[in-house]
């Protein structure tokens, strides 16, 4: 087994990130404008900005989707409780105490256990509440004539409001987990050269100097 | 030379500028434009006849039945067209309440009833001398054609009786009227023809309505987008379509929601409803904002957005009257006062001896509510609670019964005499040579038994004042789009659909619950993480990582 730096976020996969990044600070702000805690922005601006960044974060994620289970990366998201509790407890205790994160990426496992469950429950539960949700609001106009339509969008704002504050909070979350560790630096640069320290097998290792040489360091 | 092109274009800039701010004088109105361009009535716009030729014209008329006789000649059907519209009969029953409306019985919250004092109120009737129910509906010379089609602005209508001598005073010295020139000057009806009446409801310049005013004669296009004569100079039944002599577009039975829109070319024009020339997708579709707009259709009224204020155009409108007050005199005569300087400068009573006191507002934000076309009025058979405030006429919609939408409406709130012993509307006798008529003796009780005795109504000899309200719904003085409401007059707390209820509108509706709760877990996100910085950063080998 051999520490080496190793590409494990492909181009596709930065852009996906950072763009999705953009897409959801603009729809926070834009969101949070249209329910009224802030007046940044004129309403008219704010619902035109709201939806075009919606769609568009719809189409990102259609072609996200379509890549994850074409190249079989949808298995880093497979949750798993092996290592959950040593991650935990680093993040409860060890932290303080100066230990070091005790989980190595691997080349086909490179979340934390963790992060995999926290990034699956993301994909699986929070996107799809406020997608769909956004979607049947979007679409008020086809069904605004349904019995007590009203009523039923009081409760569609009030689930993507909700999953709005939860996605928030993700984020404050997320961001923070950047400042722990060796760097933010650290953290960040992954993401946007692609390049991290992956545990290889001697297999993997051999495999990605023999044939995929660009992408070992 | 660059600099040099540069400043003169910013100069040139200017000049454009400033010309525009000249023109550009609301909400005074400009002063009378002359000629009077030709205002847009619709298809017979232009005509076919020159009224100038016709011999049967051309000789002196001594009185207006002679005129109509005339007329009538050779519009030979136009007397029994006319004669089944409700300028002339002045009753309408609706179909849908079965109440029976219309000048002839009503009781407005303004100067009460017609029914009774026909003799000043049937000057506005299109017909001539209804004073007392002797008046034969049947006589199609006593139809009044040149009241609606004259275009010399030289013909007026005084009262069909003579009233009390302390009123009669006011239509005396008047200049004669020729006859034969208003007969060979005759027209489509003009915006002033109208006006002469329709602007002047409840007993003066848009005491009544709010959004029919003078300033409707020769508005800037800022004032009306339809009637401006620097725009599309739209006379009223341009919208108001006739047929046979048949007006679309009366307030007693409104289309609050137009599902049929614009129909093809050369059908549907039997309405006076925005869509019935707009169509149902009002806002060309070039953004998204349009598009949403479009669908705000289905539950907001076209004039919600697009008269942002009525009594606009420097002409007050009446907001509150108590008529608890009238009667007062000074040395034994009624007497007025000044009170309020409107914004074209002119001044409006504030109080009048024979009417009461009075409140007048412009450039006023509407109220609101959900309104499915049909009014429901307090008519004099209606018996109420007098404790409470009672609506004059009442109006119903919900956002879920498919045919209303939300509308503009101003109110109106009146102290009115009414019979308190049995809770009722009253008719007063207000117009009269005899001594019960209220104008001239200021006598509220006899003026109430005459008007009632008079129509053999109970009476129970108790008046009193109650208070009133009626809504108006607003539809005229369409400002120019570039003026039009923007989102955030609605979508926001406290906007302007505060007390609308039944519709969940971002910006002004969100779950306090949810918004609590969440608010609250991200503030415990934020401290969680400031503690975890915290301890991080002060716990003993920490700092390092």
């Amino acid at each position: 087994m051999a520490i080496r730096r190793v590409k494990i976020f492909t181009l596709f996969e930065r852009f996906w990130h950072w763009s999705q990044m953009l897409l959801i600070v603009l729809l926070m702000i834009t969101g949070f404008g249209i329910h009224g805690f802030h007046h940044l922005l004129d309403f008219e601006i704010a619902v035109t900005l709201h939806t075009l960044a919606a769609f568009a974060l719809l189409l990102l994620w259609a072609f996200s989707i379509f890549w994850l289970f074409t190249t079989r990366h949808w298995r880093h998201f497979i949750p798993t409780v092996k290592g959950m509790w040593g991650v935990l407890r680093f993040y409860i205790l060890g932290i303080f105490k100066g230990e070091h994160h005790p989980y190595r990426k691997a080349f086909w496992r490179k979340h934390n256990p963790l992060q995999a469950l926290t990034y699956l429950m993301l994909k699986i539960v929070l996107f799809p509440l406020i997608w769909g949700s956004g979607l049947i609001y979007l679409f008020y106009f086809v069904w605004r004539d349904l019995p007590h339509a009203t009523l039923w969008l009081d409760g569609v704002a009030l689930v993507h409001t909700g999953a709005a504050f939860t996605i928030l909070m993700f984020v404050m979350i997320h961001v923070y987990m950047l400042t722990t560790g060796h760097s933010f630096k650290s953290h960040v640069m992954p993401m946007i050269n692609g390049f991290d320290e992956v545990d290889l097998t001697p297999e993997e290792e051999a495999y990605l100097q023999n044939d995929e040489p660009e992408n070992i360091r | 030379m660059r600099p040099l092109g540069k400043i003169l274009l910013l100069l040139m800039g200017l000049c454009i500028h400033s010309a525009l701010m000249a023109t550009d004088n609301w909400p005074t109105p400009p002063a009378t434009v002359q000629p009077a361009p030709v205002q847009i009535s619709g298809p017979l716009t232009g005509g076919t006849a020159d009224h100038t030729k016709f011999e049967v014209l051309k000789k002196p008329f001594a009185s207006g039945p002679e005129v109509t006789k005339a007329c009538l000649s050779c519009h030979t059907e136009t007397g029994k067209h006319f004669m089944k519209n409700i300028h002339w009969t002045w009753e309408w029953r609706n179909p849908d309440t079965g109440q029976m409306l219309g000048k002839k019985h009503l009781i407005n919250n303004f100067c009460t009833n017609a029914r009774g004092n026909e003799g000043m109120c049937a000057q506005c009737h299109a017909g001539y001398g209804w004073k007392d129910e002797n008046f034969d509906f049947k006589d199609e010379t006593n139809i009044d054609c040149l009241v609606c089609h004259d275009t010399t602005g030289t013909y007026y209508k005084t009262p069909n009786s003579a009233g009390s001598p302390a009123c009669s005073v006011m239509f005396e010295g008047k200049p004669a009227i020729d006859l034969s020139l208003v007969a060979q000057s005759v027209d489509l009806p003009q915006r002033a023809n109208c006006g002469a009446c329709h602007f002047n409801g409840g007993g003066g310049d848009n005491v009544k309505h709010g959004d029919l005013s003078s300033a409707l004669k020769n508005p800037p296009r800022q004032l009306d987008v339809h009637m401006g004569i620097d725009g599309l100079n739209f006379a009223c039944t341009a919208c108001h379509v006739t047929k046979q002599h048949v007006w679309a577009g009366s307030r007693y039975r409104m289309d609050a929601k137009d599902h049929k829109g614009a129909g093809k070319p050369g059908q549907r024009r039997d309405v006076a409803t925005c869509e019935s020339c707009h169509g149902l997708k009002p806002h060309p579709v070039d953004s998204l904002a349009a598009f949403k707009r479009n669908d705000h259709i289905s539950s907001v009224a076209c004039q919600t957005c697009h008269i942002p204020e009525f009594a606009r155009g420097g002409v007050a409108t009446m907001t509150d009257w108590d008529w608890r007050t009238a009667g007062r005199t000074r040395n034994g005569e009624g007497y007025h006062e000044h009170g309020y300087t409107q914004g074209n400068g002119e001044h409006r009573y504030t109080y009048k001896s024979i009417k009461g006191t009075f409140v007048y507002a412009e450039n006023l934000v509407p109220l609101y509510r959900w309104f499915n076309g049909q009014m429901n009025y307090t008519t004099i058979d209606t018996k109420f609670d007098v404790t409470k405030p009672v609506a004059v006429n009442d109006f119903n919609g919900s956002r879920d019964d498919g045919h209303s939408r939300i509308w503009p409406f101003k109110q109106m709130r009146t102290w009115l005499p009414a019979d308190i012993g049995n809770g009722t509307l009253v008719y007063a006798h207000l117009w009269g040579e005899d001594s019960d008529s209220y104008w001239g003796n200021y006598d509220m009780g006899k003026a109430i038994a005459h008007g009632m005795k008079e129509f053999g109504l109970p009476y129970s000899g108790q008046y009193g004042f109650v208070e009133t309200l009626s809504y108006w719904p607003i539809t005229h003085m369409v400002a120019p789009k570039e003026d039009s409401l923007s989102c955030e007059s609605c979508h926001a707390k406290d906007g302007r659909l505060q007390g609308v209820e039944g519709l969940y509108l971002p910006g002004r509706d969100s779950n306090q619950w949810v918004d609590l709760i969440g608010v609250l877990a991200v503030l415990g996100t934020l401290i969680g993480i400031i503690s975890h910085a915290l301890i991080r950063l002060f716990s003993s080998r920490g700092a390092q990582h």
